[in-house]
């Protein structure tokens, strides 16, 4: 294959560098080991910052989550809940801090404006009794799946291409150039390769595992943040707790939930990451210090995504490091390779950002000049990424009321249709519609059942539909529930853990899944 | 404590109407002892109705065995604390097969040779290994040697039940098989197996069935259905069906609940009451004193406290978390009628694997209560708590019933066992009248 960028990474940030380089009519490929948002762009907050969250840390970082942050919701609304938020602390948090927040916000650009403890619980009754200085600003909820889908669908039909489930495996260089990227389709095992005049690496945090492809040093440090979905919406603003950035002091609605976090745990490796235990009841108990109805309310799912942060050579705390990104030309380094370029570092909030610098960057070393257009071109909405919004297809469901659409998934009523639709958009970018890509691209999974009678569901119905073949299906209903599993085993206790119960005496009691060879056994 | 709410007498009240609920209240009443038996009865309709005796043994070797009673002699011996060990394997076999006999006599007959385990197909197209069957699946054995050309039907608006996956799956075990998707008669839409089970107990609705089967027949010699041939009156359903059809027709279970628990749910109400056992469904126990004399005072209600029941002794058949026997939060699991000692792992970073399927099941499937030889719930000391609380199915400990696919014998035998003790103590002039 041949193209002029290959960018390596379906994160927020390839997928946004791959439309901005289609605006500018510049041709390229995308490169995902996985699928979209498999990294720590679908598993993170969904936060868009006003930028308040670093004015101490890393003003220049607020300022610029600031520009973002109103450039986003006048292009990107329908991928965006503009919440508004709060800054709350209560008896006990720093009182330094809470002083110097207004003026730290002021410095930075940031809105901010100050409440008394009574207004911010009138307009957050989940909020503290013990409530000491309310700020409000002007967070909101973003979607992160819909926003890449969108993005990587503009892409896509402005004539990039998108691969998904392959990985780069090894880079042929020639006189400080990289002439070929050697690529493994992850599920044929099948090697292509793909000559580029450029190739970005945005593999986030597994930058530096692409770089060392390549024979370039790049020292990677992973910060891994869990967060937990509650079953039901806890508040209607984003609600950050006023102190220095800690563990457990974000809350984020995202339609019918809200997600708490996060955590900050130094790992070895990006690859095998689980929410831990402790992590779990670390976050409950600071979360519910600030909303006390966290330590008693059911959560559904429980994620972990790792900071991709670019060590600069001296230790400490994780948080502390500038969350502004890496943007690193290798044609300027020595050793060097004089069409390598790696973007990672930052946050979901700056992406788009990323991609201009990135595509700016890109432009140079192909030696054109085209103007960027993501900051004036409105965002257009795809179908391909609408049911991911939970309590849309519910209410979808309700209005449309054809009683030959059954419903396959009974907790987040996610019909047949819209399977149907979301098969079809798959089979449009070339993917195989597994349980695990439809679970992607929909609330299937996500709701109270844990999985347990949707996974079933949906498989018998790919079969009847011939989607599913062979004993894939099997393979298949096993992989989902592992990965399911993955986010509800730290917090089964009460229902949850009926509920779970109830999985297993079906999946592995009468099923007998555990004997079907699906994966290698993992820890 | 006065109260005008009625207060009945028993010797032996049952809390549960699980599987070993309905087993320890059917083996007490038929040994003419004074039954209660209270309960929601919710959890037999998630019942599979296969009746598993012992599937797989060792759980991390993944082995199974096709003489379950080997696989249970090994077991005892490697795992002496296993409730198996506890009740001894003639107790065993004498429970299973006076549980079967109910059955059969009942008119809910099911299939089993004494000495082999059966296997039967699931709705995801895997084989299960279990022990005694609805007589309605015991084709399948047969079948799986034989590779007869088949015909498998299902129905649009059975959600999860799909007769092309399972021949896919089933494909290196029974190639060959067909598949035909019917439209099932009378019924539109989203369908339920209770509802079509009941549709079927009409003649002209089963007629109709066999008569579209049958114009779809072809070449096969069997045919495959959900399970859904009635619920009281499956055997005639079948019967007929079969003979409309004119080759044999056998079940395969839906997904859960499925109508072969609701089948031994309806067959265990219509009998329990012409047994003298005094059931009262959908009421739970709320709270549990005891008199100076032992005997057990059970407040019971819906919501609240309706009547009181007065018991000399008491099987504690209450389940595990799904029945709500056991109930765990975020830091400890506790037994929720009695607060009885639960042996349980350490903390909760101990309850289950990071891998859903991993090979050694979850350490949190063996916590439960302990009992002594008499199955009474006992402490760390192995003192039993109470001399007249015995305690029987799936709230034991040391025993993972999804791996090992022992649920129903464990529900049965330890019933089996805990009525027996029941009995002893009851008869040993040891409780006094209350």
């Amino acid at each position: 294959m041949e193209t002029q960028v290959l960018i390596i990474g379906g994160g927020v940030t390839g997928t946004g560098l791959a439309r901005d380089l289609a605006l500018r009519g510049i041709e390229c490929i995308l490169v995902e080991k996985q699928d979209i948002n498999a990294g720590a762009s679908g598993a993170n907050h969904g936060l868009l910052h006003s930028g308040a969250r670093y004015i101490a840390s890393d003003p220049a970082a607020a300022a610029e989550c600031h520009r973002e942050n109103r450039l986003l919701k006048q292009l990107a609304p329908h991928c965006i809940e503009d919440t508004g938020g709060l800054f709350a602390a209560v008896a006990g948090d720093d009182e330094t801090y809470i002083a110097d927040f207004p003026a730290l916000c002021q410095a930075s650009g940031i809105p901010c404006k100050a409440l008394t403890p009574a207004e911010a619980r009138e307009m957050e009754p989940c909020l503290s009794d013990r409530l000491i200085a309310a700020y409000a600003v002007d967070d909101a909820a973003i979607d992160p799946f819909k926003l890449s889908l969108d993005h990587m669908a503009q892409a896509l039909r402005h004539g990039g291409r998108l691969i998904r489930f392959s990985q780069v495996v090894d880079f042929r260089i020639k006189a400080g150039r990289i002439v070929a990227v050697m690529l493994r389709n992850n599920l044929t095992g099948r090697i292509s390769e793909v000559h580029a005049d450029v190739v970005v690496n945005a593999a986030g945090a597994w930058a530096g595992q692409v770089a060392d492809l390549a024979g370039i040093p790049i020292r990677m440090r992973y910060s891994k943040g869990s967060l937990l979905v509650t079953h039901h919406r806890m508040g209607r603003r984003v609600i950050n707790r006023l102190r220095k950035a800690s563990n457990g002091d974000i809350l984020v609605p995202g339609g019918t939930v809200s997600i708490l976090g996060t955590t900050s745990e130094r790992c070895e490796s990006p690859d095998i990451i689980y929410p831990e235990i402790q992590e779990v009841d670390h976050i409950i108990d600071e979360g519910a210090a600030m909303i006390p109805d966290l330590a008693t309310t059911r959560y559904i799912r429980a994620y972990c995504g790792v900071r991709p942060l670019v060590s600069s050579g001296e230790d400490g705390d994780d948080r502390s490091v500038s969350r502004g990104f890496s943007l690193i030309d290798h044609a300027d380094q020595d050793p060097g390779l004089e069409n390598f370029i790696t973007i990672t570092g930052g946050k979901l909030t700056t992406f788009r950002l990323m991609a201009e610098k990135t595509a700016d960057r890109v432009c140079r070393r192909l030696g054109i000049c085209r103007p960027c257009r993501t900051h004036s071109d409105p965002l257009p909405q795809t179908m391909d990424a609408r049911w991911t919004e939970p309590g849309l297809t519910p209410s979808l469901w309700v209005r449309k009321n054809d009683p030959d659409d059954m419903l396959v998934c009974e907790c987040e009523m996610v019909s047949q249709s819209i399977v149907d639709q979301i098969v079809e958009s798959i089979r449009h970018q070339n993917g195989e519609p597994s349980l695990n890509a439809i679970g992607l691209r929909s609330r299937i999974g996500k709701g109270p059942c844990q999985g347990t009678f949707c996974s079933q569901r949906l498989a018998a119905y790919l079969y009847d539909r011939g989607e599913l073949t062979g004993d894939a299906g099997l393979r298949d209903l096993r992989t989902f529930l592992e990965k399911r599993w993955r986010g509800q085993q730290p917090l089964l206790w009460d229902i949850s853990l009926a509920q779970a119960e109830l999985l297993e005496a079906m999946h592995s009691g009468l099923f007998g899944l555990e004997t079907v060879d699906a994966t290698p056994q993992e820890p | 404590m006065s109260t005008t709410r009625p207060e009945i007498h028993c010797e032996l009240l049952v809390i549960g109407t699980g599987m070993a609920g309905m087993a320890a209240t059917l083996f007490a009443a038929r040994r003419g002892i004074d039954t209660v038996q209270v309960g929601m009865t919710g959890e037999i309709n998630f019942a599979s109705g296969l009746l598993d005796l012992l599937g797989v043994h060792p759980v991390a070797a993944g082995q199974t065995w096709t003489n379950p009673w080997e696989g249970i002699r090994q077991l005892i011996a490697d795992q002496p604390l296993h409730p198996y060990a506890r009740i001894g394997i003639d107790a065993i076999q004498a429970a299973m097969a006076e549980f079967i006999d109910f059955l059969n006599d009942a008119g809910l007959p099911y299939r089993y040779e004494p000495r082999k385990n059966a296997r039967v197909i699931t709705p995801v197209g895997t084989l299960k290994t279990t022990y005694a069957r609805p007589a309605t699946m015991a084709a399948v054995d047969r079948a799986l040697a034989e590779n007869p050309p088949g015909l498998l039907v299902d129905f649009p608006g059975l959600k999860g039940f799909s007769a092309r996956q399972i021949r896919a799956a089933l494909e290196a075990q029974w190639p060959g098989l067909r598949v035909v998707r019917l439209p099932f008669p009378g019924l539109e839409g989203e369908l339920q197996p209770e509802r079509m089970g009941r549709r079927l107990e009409v003649p002209a609705a089963r007629q109709q069935l066999a008569d579209t089967i049958r114009a779809h027949l072809g070449d096969a010699r069997i045919v495959g259905l959900p399970a859904v041939l009635g619920i009281a009156r499956t055997p005639q359903v079948w019967a007929d069906i079969q003979k409309a059809v004119g080759v044999p027709v056998f079940e395969i279970p839906t997904m859960l609940p499925s109508i072969t628990g609701l089948r031994l749910r309806e067959c265990f109400e219509q009998h329990f009451p012409q047994m003298g056992v005094k059931s009262h469904y959908q009421k739970k126990i709320l709270a549990m004193p005891r008199r100076l004399d032992q005997s057990f005072i059970a407040s019971v209600g819906g919501k609240s406290h309706e009547l009181s029941v007065r018991a000399k002794a008491v099987v504690l058949a209450s389940g595990r978390f799904f029945g709500q026997g056991l109930h765990a939060d975020r830091h400890a699991i506790r037994e929720t009628i009695f607060n009885l000692p639960v042996y349980q792992p350490a903390d909760r970073s101990r309850w289950h694997r990071k891998a859903l399927f991993h090979k050694d099941g979850h350490p949190i499937h063996h916590a439960g209560l302990a009992v002594d030889n008499r199955m009474r719930p006992a402490d760390t000391t192995g003192r039993f708590v109470y001399p007249n609380l015995f305690a029987a199915g799936s709230i034991l400990a040391h025993q993972d019933w999804i791996r090992q696919k022992c649920g129903c014998g464990l529900a049965i035998a330890s019933a089996y066992a805990a009525v027996r003790a029941g009995r002893d103590w009851l008869r040993s002039g040891r409780s006094t009248q209350p």
